[in-house]
């Protein structure tokens, strides 16, 4: 009991509003947990120039023996290049974010305007625009995201715009329903009966009440775009080989994994499942906490 | 044009449904005089509100007019461009909505609704002084200045609405519409809203069209009721009139159904029936089926609005020997 609140009150000092947080229950400490992983990956990565021991990237070839088992010179083991894996392991997660973020980006850029127009507006608009988008959410996203990808050519921004596409049909679904449902309260008939603009109902009105359905979209969505991403270098459609990633490291774990050398693969593994899992919490646990009727079903 | 502030003539509302045409107001006129209060008065599904958000020309899809003329001020508004209509609404025609509860934008504090409906009228004005004039309209319906910062949820309902009524004044219009601005609120706040209502009527000197389903409202706050039914004006007349000398058979039977603290004894009468199906009214006058006193000729034809007496305006076959044939 104690502890707990002592843990809390340390909680709340570190990040002030998390402690109020946890008094909502199960879906606030998912989000506290789902933060402080996020949080912990992305300072990880951001400092890991600084605090890898060894060069992660192609300069750090050969500076073990290939293939050595976890020991204390190096606690992850080295790779058959003879890289540190413990240092690709803190690097590793840079591509990832970058790729996850310039997507979830690019996704709001696109998708939110086209659900809010396209809803608003509504009529022949709409039908086209839903119909283009049902299209693209029809296709199973990894072979589409593949298939982008592969005319896109390698690249951090190739990789986000392979993934926006594929996820920019989940957004406009989102606003579109959103919208359809708020500009037929009374408040939106209200603001019409003050004279005011389209543009002025659209952006005052509609979006300021949507923007929590994007917050739970975007969120969820990170975890979606990880693990795409991680995908798209697991199958060579990534960045180049000397960029440490931990998508590469998987690919190259697998084909090494049979012959025994688990760790190549293991711990670049859990760090993408820590990162989804991260994202994922957030996600949900905004999703019960911002929408109270998302949570009943 | 003239002393009138407000002139309808023959205004003519359709929802085009998918089953059909549904004629929601059917050729209803009336005339407003500045600072006068009408009252419209029907039940559910009689066209009321229909009537009240046509003269803004706010009908839903797939609602539209057909037909009439909407005269303020010597200007019919039918005629207007939608940008030019934008302009009438807020600042010469105020409407203020049925369900206080969800009317305001529930991510945007008190204040910038002010900022926002002054500056959309008036754009030169600074959000400092657009503020200040929020604080004083609030004042005016009683609420504390403070008030400007919160949100909508921070507000009881009867609150709520008396800020809805504060920004329908805001500009101050000709006239303010109220679609039954008590409905969602319980007995004692309704009575301070109209009260209020009132009141900002007095000192800003406009007209009010009070739209209720309860007749005993209209009478004790209004100059002039027009009585609907099923889409149609049935009767048109001062309140003094609608009282004393009520003519139509639904008229009276309203009169009839509301409760009298002196008359302990009488019993209440309702009216028999229910309002028609709109896709299908009846034959002849919409009311017969229910009417007490059908004459042989109500199912056959329609009849038209006939002046009795200077101002009292009736739809029925039983006054149209008394007054002069109108068509």
């Amino acid at each position: 009991m104690t502890r707990l609140e002592v843990k809390r009150s340390m909680l709340a000092s570190i990040v002030p509003g998390l402690a109020s947080l946890g008094k909502k229950g199960l879906a606030g400490w998912l989000v506290v947990i789902g933060t402080l992983i996020v949080v912990s990956i992305v300072f990880m990565t951001l400092i890991a120039p600084w605090i890898t021991p060894y060069d992660p990237s192609t300069r750090g070839i050969n500076v073990g023996r290939p293939l050595t088992p976890p020991n204390p010179q190096f606690p992850f083991g080295t790779n058959d290049l003879g890289q540190d894996m413990l240092s690709r392991t803190i690097a590793g997660g840079s591509v990832m974010l970058q790729v996850a973020v310039l997507s979830v980006i690019i996704c709001i850029i696109i998708g939110v305007p086209l659900g809010l127009f396209s809803s608003y507006v509504g009529g022949m608009l709409d039908r086209t625009t839903c119909l283009v988008m049902d299209s693209v959410y029809a296709f199973p996203g990894l072979i589409l995201a593949i298939a982008i990808a592969a005319t896109l050519g390698r690249g951090v921004v190739n990789m986000a715009l392979s993934i926006a596409v594929v996820y920019v049909p989940s957004y406009f679904r989102v606003i579109r329903s959103q919208v359809l449902s708020i500009k037929e309260t009374p408040y939106v008939e209200a603001a019409k009966s003050i004279g005011a603009k389209n543009r002025t109902i659209l952006f005052k009105y509609i979006l300021p009440n949507v923007v929590p359905s994007i917050v739970v979209v975007a969120t969820v969505n990170f975890a979606d775009a990880i693990l795409t991403a991680a995908g798209l270098t697991f199958i060579g459609l990534g960045v180049e080989v000397d960029i440490p990633d931990w998508g590469w490291d998987l690919a190259n774990g697998r084909r090494l994994l049979p012959s025994g050398v688990w760790w190549v693969i293991t711990f670049p593994g859990i760090f993408i499942i820590l990162l989804a899992l991260g994202f994922t919490l957030v996600g949900e646990g905004l999703s019960e906490l911002l929408n109270p009727k998302l949570a009943e079903r | 044009m003239e002393k009138q502030l407000l002139a309808v003539e023959g205004l003519t509302v359709e929802y085009w449904a998918r089953r059909g045409r549904v004629r929601a107001v059917d050729s209803v006129s009336f005339t407003l005089d500045r600072a006068e209060t009408l009252g419209v008065v029907g039940e559910s599904g009689s066209g009321k509100s229909t009537l009240g958000l046509s003269l803004i020309r706010l009908i839903p899809p797939p609602g539209r007019i057909i037909g009439g003329h909407l005269w303020l001020e010597g200007t019919d508004l039918l005629k207007l461009r939608e940008e030019e209509m934008r302009n009438v609404r807020g600042r010469k025609i105020a409407f203020v909505f049925q369900d206080p509860m969800t009317s305001l934008n529930p991510v945007k504090k008190i204040g910038e609704h002010f900022v926002e409906l002054i500056r959309t009228h008036e754009p030169k004005t600074g959000r400092e002084e657009a503020l200040r004039r929020a604080e004083k309209l609030l004042n005016d319906v009683g609420i504390q200045s403070e008030r400007i910062n919160d949100y909508p949820h921070q507000l009881s309902g009867g609150m709520r609405q008396r800020v809805m009524i504060a920004l329908s004044i805001a500009l101050n219009p000709s006239i303010v519409i109220a679609d039954e601005p008590t409905t969602a609120l319980d007995v004692i706040v309704q009575a301070k809203i109209l009260d209020l209502l009132k009141n900002v009527q007095n000192v800003y000197a406009m007209a009010l069209i009070l739209i209720t389903h309860d007749l005993s409202i209209a009478l004790e706050r209004c100059n002039k009721i027009l009585v609907m039914y099923a889409g149609q004006m049935v009767e048109y007349a001062s309140v003094e009139n609608i009282y004393n000398k009520p003519q139509h058979p639904y008229t009276r039977g309203l009169l009839k159904s509301i409760p009298n603290i002196e008359l302990a004894e009488q019993k209440l009468e309702a009216i028999p029936g229910s309002p028609p199906d709109l896709l299908n009214p009846p034959r002849g006058c919409r009311f017969w089926p229910r009417c007490p006193s059908s004459i042989g000729k109500c199912r056959e034809r329609e009849p038209q609005p006939v002046e009795t007496e200077p101002g009292h305006f009736v739809r029925c076959f039983l006054h149209e020997v008394a007054g002069n044939e109108s068509n």
